[in-house]
């Protein structure tokens, strides 16, 4: 029987040859990865110990990850408090894959795992984090769950009760133009599927399109892959994904390429032509209610968000430097930029990145999550309009229920900080 | 027996169950004062308890989308009341199911604000409109950690058996 890639990876997580869509599975977990919410996570740990006369022990240290990115440096002593707890108890388990606040560790979850090399093709990777779609990128099946499912993992080394998804295949042919970037990719395909059109279903990422996008590019696309509902999103796989284990992420061990079989069953299948993408935006307050550029321009935002998980790597800094190089900021708005990574930041400050960047008027903040789920800087005041490179513009999502958030890609976040007004990068932008 | 206290549209998010802001408050004892924060009249009705055990918010398609944070259930669960929506978000009710939030997935349910509704385990019975519809049950799996109380339980006794 033909196999889907997700097919492919349960079942060999479950000393299986074959798994049919729909069946139950506990698949062995490769990578087992949290944030902040690690202090839930470990208070649900040491609740399944309770009354068992057994010494709470994670079930294997080194596939345990934990990265501070939510709120670094801590915003309140709550926070401050729970990440004390978290490192007492990292120091106590033995963990080894804790990213704390470094300047030389730090970043976002969903870039110090891949840039690390944490993450391989055909690892089962479950993160308490909803982004952990992310790494489909590099090959993995990479799902987010809740903070008790993650104390099971802990414990049990499987993820229980898991359904084997069906498989949307999503084909990109077609060249992407000037200024059309990966992220417009993902919210058109969001756009066209809706915020429930994948619910419980995995998105499987072809064509000629993906082949030659960077690691970068597919991060962005997996990582946004949820928020069309889907439990996963992955690329097949391939040369790029080697060459950036290999140089990037300074793997020296195999690494074993899972790709789907041919004539694997397929829930849907989806065909788009990169060349006939234009910038698009998600508009307020659903991330699937996208609209071509033409349809915003000149819509007034008084905040440009650049960074995140999705779009916080060095090359969207280096997109956004490119269009801000020896100009201004529009003094009617305010530009905040976090990179997903120290590594990021530093190779960001080696290139001249944040020079440029800051001449023109941008505030760069320190790798973390904050601005984006108005936890931690940069929160919007009543009225007020964000453009975001971001990945959610729910209501409230950047920290006030009485503001608007609006999604693109860093060219056109940077177009518009130029102008104060949403742009299309693509026309030329004094 | 329960009563519609609240009605819900399509694609309520888990911002707008437990906004962001509010995560570093993680212990489910401690997470039902943000219940729906930023929508202050429902806040007020859950904190204030002015409603009786068994009333019911209903919803539209994909509630719970977007985060995996256990507290946009948790937040719920402390309350007491129950959901029922078009569908839910992969998530959400699987973190329902583990917490032991009470989920109805009924895919063409008709109801008002103070509509009163009987929930039994293969349907949903509006009282005042007189109407009845059908309820998605659990997948089996996720029926037995609930039967377990729970997650912690099921995997709870997971361990006691392995280590036997």
């Amino acid at each position: 029987m033909k196999q889907t890639i997700v097919q492919k990876i349960l079942a060999k997580a479950c000393d299986k040859d074959f798994v049919a869509v729909g069946d139950v599975v506990e698949p062995r977990v490769s990578l087992a990865m949290s944030h902040e919410n690690a202090a839930l996570v470990i208070n649900q740990f040491l609740e399944i110990y309770k009354e068992t006369n057994l010494e709470p022990k994670v079930w294997d240290p080194s596939r345990i990850a934990i990265i501070f990115d939510h709120r670094v440096p801590a915003e309140s002593s709550k926070t401050a408090t729970n990440q004390k707890k978290t490192r007492g108890f990292v120091a106590q388990q033995g963990i080894t894959k804790f990213h704390d606040i470094r300047g030389d560790e730090m970043g976002i979850c969903h870039q110090i795992l891949p840039e690390n090399g944490y993450v391989r093709p055909g690892f089962v990777v479950c993160g308490t984090d909803s982004h952990t779609t992310s790494h489909g990128a590099l090959g993995a099946f990479a799902f987010g769950i809740g903070a008790t499912e993650m104390a099971s993992a802990w414990t049990l080394g499987t993820a229980l009760n898991v359904q084997v998804p069906p498989t949307i295949k999503v084909i990109v042919n077609g060249e992407f133009s000037d200024n059309v970037l990966p992220k417009d990719l993902i919210l058109y395909l969001i756009g066209k599927l809706s915020a429930e059109g994948a619910n419980f279903k995995v998105i499987e990422f072809h064509g000629e399109a993906i082949r030659k996008m960077s690691t970068s590019g597919r991060l962005t696309i997996c990582n946004m892959s949820v928020e069309a509902g889907a439990t996963s999103g992955i690329v097949v796989p391939d040369e790029e994904t080697i060459n950036y284990l290999r140089n990037t992420a300074g793997v020296t061990d195999e690494i074993e390429l899972v790709v789907p079989d041919e004539g694997a069953e397929y829930d849907q299948i989806v065909e788009i032509n990169a060349s006939e993408l234009v910038p698009q935006i998600a508009c307020p307050h659903t991330v699937d209610n996208v609209k071509p550029i033409d349809q915003v321009v000149g819509t007034r935002v008084e905040q440009i968000v650049i960074g995140s998980c999705t779009n916080g790597r060095l090359d969207d800094l280096q997109i956004a430097a490119d269009i801000l190089r020896g100009k201004k900021v529009s003094h009617s708005t305010r530009m905040l930029v976090f990179p997903a990574s120290g590594r990021i930041y530093q190779q960001a400050i080696e290139n001249g990145i944040i020079s440029d960047l800051m001449k023109a008027g941008a505030v760069v903040v320190n790798p973390g999550c904050g601005p984006c789920l108005g936890i931690h800087q940069g929160a919007l005041g009543d009225g007020e309009t964000a453009l975001s490179t971001t990945n959610r513009n729910f209501k409230g999502r950047m920290g006030n229920p009485v503001s608007n958030v609006y999604l693109c890609s860093p060219a056109v976040a940077a177009a518009s900080a130029l102008t104060g007004v949403i742009t299309d990068p693509r026309k030329g932008v004094n | 027996m329960g009563k519609v206290i609240f009605q819900f549209e399509d694609d309520i998010s888990t911002d707008i169950i437990y906004p962001g802001r509010f995560m570093a408050t993680v212990l489910p004892t401690e997470t039902p004062q943000f219940a729906f924060a930023d929508n202050k009249d429902l806040n007020k009705m859950l904190v204030n308890k002015e409603f009786s055990e068994n009333d019911i918010i209903i919803a539209g398609k994909n509630f719970g989308c977007g985060s995996s944070r256990e507290q946009a259930v948790s937040t719920i669960k402390g309350h007491g009341v129950t959901i029922i929506a078009r569908n839910f978000a992969r998530i959400f009710i699987q973190n329902s199911v583990n917490l032991g939030l009470n989920t109805i997935t009924a895919p063409d349910y008709q109801a008002e604000l103070g509509d009163e509704i009987e929930v039994l385990a293969d349907k949903v019975i509006n009282k005042t409109s007189g109407k009845e519809y059908a309820v998605i049950p659990h997948s089996a799996a996720r029926q037995q950690i609930i039967d377990a109380g729970g997650l912690i339980a099921y995997t709870r006794k997971i361990l006691i058996d392995k280590n036997k």
